[in-house]
């Protein structure tokens, strides 16, 4: 019992996210798991998922994935605001916060 | 882990991995878009990382062995009875507690994804959102049990329970013999998260 609970940071955020679209109605939970097990399922294929990395990188293109099919977020969207982030960590000098415009 | 840099250009910041910038994206166009407060993750990741746990499942499992008018309603209606101990909430809308006995013996797995009780068990281990556990726990259980250590008598079946979004499951293991003398806060010290999924059996203190 003395594993922490999420592995990494983005592991709790992209739990968070997920539970905070359904309590604000943007999808129920087992629509969710219907996306989300269908990620895993295809996922799966390829490799055996350890549930650590494994398991938050399927949660998160389940994320993608329910968001963009019901309109809630454009996949280019999505593209040029990850590129604006990678840009933003790799220009932003250590020990400042990381912002994008 | 260092890397270099041109003499001349200052250290940037860690440069994330690919799916925590795809998470980045996500947060920021949801919420220029109004459809989360980041706030409100903070809270959730308080809430899940540090105050929903295991210790609530073992506070009920205790109350049922010292308590058997909860226990009946436990096995009756199961978020009834935690609801009464103030376990409400998300994915613990409808749980079931199913109880180990001579004849049988409980494990829960979600073949789907990781349905889990969150408000009695908090988030599920690695392991059990793993392939490895979700596939071979329906196919082999006594097998994946022994992995855990868990040797059981041939005589005692292995029902396995498939979670689902809908319905979640909480093992009531047995209580261990010699424990009589035990309160039921120190009864609760000695359930560990792996016997309420079924993956370990409640020893009596050494």
């Amino acid at each position: 019992m003395t594993e922490p609970v999420f592995g990494a940071p983005w592991h709790a955020q992209a739990f968070a996210l997920a539970v905070s679209l359904e309590a604000g109605g943007a999808f129920t939970w087992p629509e969710w798991t219907q996306v989300f097990g269908a990620v895993l399922a295809e996922h799966g294929l390829s490799k055996e998922l350890d549930g650590g990395d494994d398991y938050f990188i399927a949660w998160v293109a389940a994320l993608e994935r329910i968001c963009t099919e019901r309109g809630i977020a454009g996949a280019k969207d999505l593209s040029a605001l990850r590129d604006a982030w990678e840009n933003a960590y790799l220009t932003t000098p250590h020990g400042e916060p990381v912002r994008i415009a | 882990m260092p890397h270099d840099h041109a003499d001349d250009a200052p250290p940037h910041s860690l440069l994330p991995p690919d799916p925590a910038l795809r998470v980045k994206a996500l947060e920021s166009l949801l919420t220029r878009k109004g459809l989360i407060d980041p706030a409100a993750l903070d809270e959730i990741i308080e809430i899940y990382a540090h105050k929903v746990g295991p210790r609530n499942g073992a506070a009920v499992v205790a109350r049922a062995w010292t308590d058997p008018d909860f226990r009946k309603r436990l096995l009756e209606d199961a978020t009834e009875a935690v609801a009464e101990m103030g376990f409400t909430g998300r994915q613990g809308e409808h749980v079931v507690a199913v109880e180990n006995t001579p004849e049988q013996h409980n494990m829960v797995v979600c073949t789907l994804c990781s349905c889990y009780p969150w408000p009695l068990l908090g988030i599920p281990p690695g392991w059990y959102k793993s392939d490895a556990y979700r596939a071979r726990a329906v196919r082999e259980p006594r097998k994946v049990l022994a992995e855990f250590g868990v040797t059981l008598p041939e005589a005692q079946r292995v029902r396995v329970w498939d979670s689902t979004a809908e319905v979640r499951y909480l093992v009531l293991p047995m209580r261990p013999v010699g424990t009589d003398g035990l309160d039921e806060s120190a009864l609760a010290a000695l359930v560990s998260r792996d016997a309420m999924i079924g993956t370990a059996l409640v020893e009596a203190p050494a």
